[in-house]
């Protein structure tokens, strides 16, 4: 189905986002949530680690690869399904779509 | 999950100690009406609440109310960081003084000892709401007596207004959550008798 030109005229920039692509099946997501969770959990943890060794380099360079890697699959991932903060742009309102993470949304 | 900024909600810089408005101020840290109960309060009730836009606001109130726990409690370290011990003392802070030293612990202006007491889930989603929109009151009218304690100074006096009108800007969002609470309990209910069952038996009864 072809989504509606959704320009609301005021420049906001967002009228070329993609909703609810059907490219992007219930296993796809479960599988990038899993790899956002990873690279999130890595994340906390380099930082606790960092705190308290923030001269070790090799550490270092692990951050900011999951960091990075993190923040392209954030990208892709809040497209397809929705914003994952209250930061993140849409042209409709997204936030309030179910399950909340408490709901048993199985992510 | 929760990812901490390194910024407050809105600046705060006090040039001035002042341990005296510190003993006031420390209520909005931990007390009845404080930033730590109405977080607590919005956080736990969000499991229970079934409305779809009461929900979320309960939610990101109750995650702003994490922003200002930490305003209120930088409010009261700058007060009292740099106080000599004898400004403590003239303060009547010679009790926290012994327990806490300078350090920023819930409690109210009274020393009261922060207790989950003061928070309320009551398995009922107008009663959570009305007890919120009551909270967020109570919260505007304690900003309200402790600008007038402030009076003489500004650096204090800002944060504070800030932090009032959050509150009356909360209640208006827990206000228009309730009307939509009320208008969904409020509407026709339509039963559909000869539906067929839908085939999602999991089989765990047979």
């Amino acid at each position: 189905m072809l989504e509606e030109n959704r320009n609301c005229g005021c420049n906001c920039g967002n009228e070329n986002e993609m909703m609810n692509n059907n490219d992007y099946d219930c296993e796809t997501r479960r599988e990038m949530m899993q790899q956002i969770q990873a690279l999130n959990f890595a994340i906390i943890e380099l930082g606790l680690y960092l705190d308290t060794h923030p001269e070790d380099q090799k550490a270092l360079c692990l951050h900011n690869k999951y960091c990075k890697e993190l923040d392209e699959l954030e990208e892709q991932y809040q497209k397809a399904f929705g914003p994952l903060t209250i930061k993140f742009p849409c042209n409709k309102w997204r936030w309030l779509e179910e399950p909340w993470p408490w709901e048993r949304g199985n992510f | 999950m929760w990812t901490y900024n390194k910024m407050l909600e809105y600046p705060i810089n006090i040039k001035c100690t002042d341990p005296r408005l510190a003993k006031v101020i420390i209520s909005q840290y931990g007390g009845p009406d404080g930033e730590l109960a109405a977080s607590l309060r919005y956080l736990s009730q969000k499991f229970g609440m079934p409305d779809q836009n009461a929900k979320a606001i309960l939610n990101d109130i109750g995650t702003e109310e994490l922003a200002h726990l930490e305003m209120v409690g930088t409010i009261v370290h700058q007060l009292t960081k740099d106080a000599s011990v004898e400004e403590i003392e003239k303060a009547g802070l010679a009790p926290y003084y012994t327990d806490h030293g300078v350090d920023v612990y819930p409690s109210s202006a009274s020393g009261v000892p922060f207790t989950a007491a003061y928070i309320a889930c009551k398995g009922d989603p107008i009663a959570n709401l009305q007890e919120d929109l009551a909270a967020e009151q109570k919260a505007r009218a304690t900003y309200e007596k402790l600008i007038n304690l402030c009076r003489d100074n500004p650096d204090v006096i800002d944060p504070l207004r800030y932090l009032r009108q959050r509150e009356v800007v909360h209640f208006q969002r827990f206000g228009e959550a309730l009307r939509g609470v009320q208008d969904k309990l409020a509407q026709k209910k339509f039963y559909m008798n000869d539906m067929k069952p839908l085939d999602n038996d999991c089989g765990c009864n047979k």
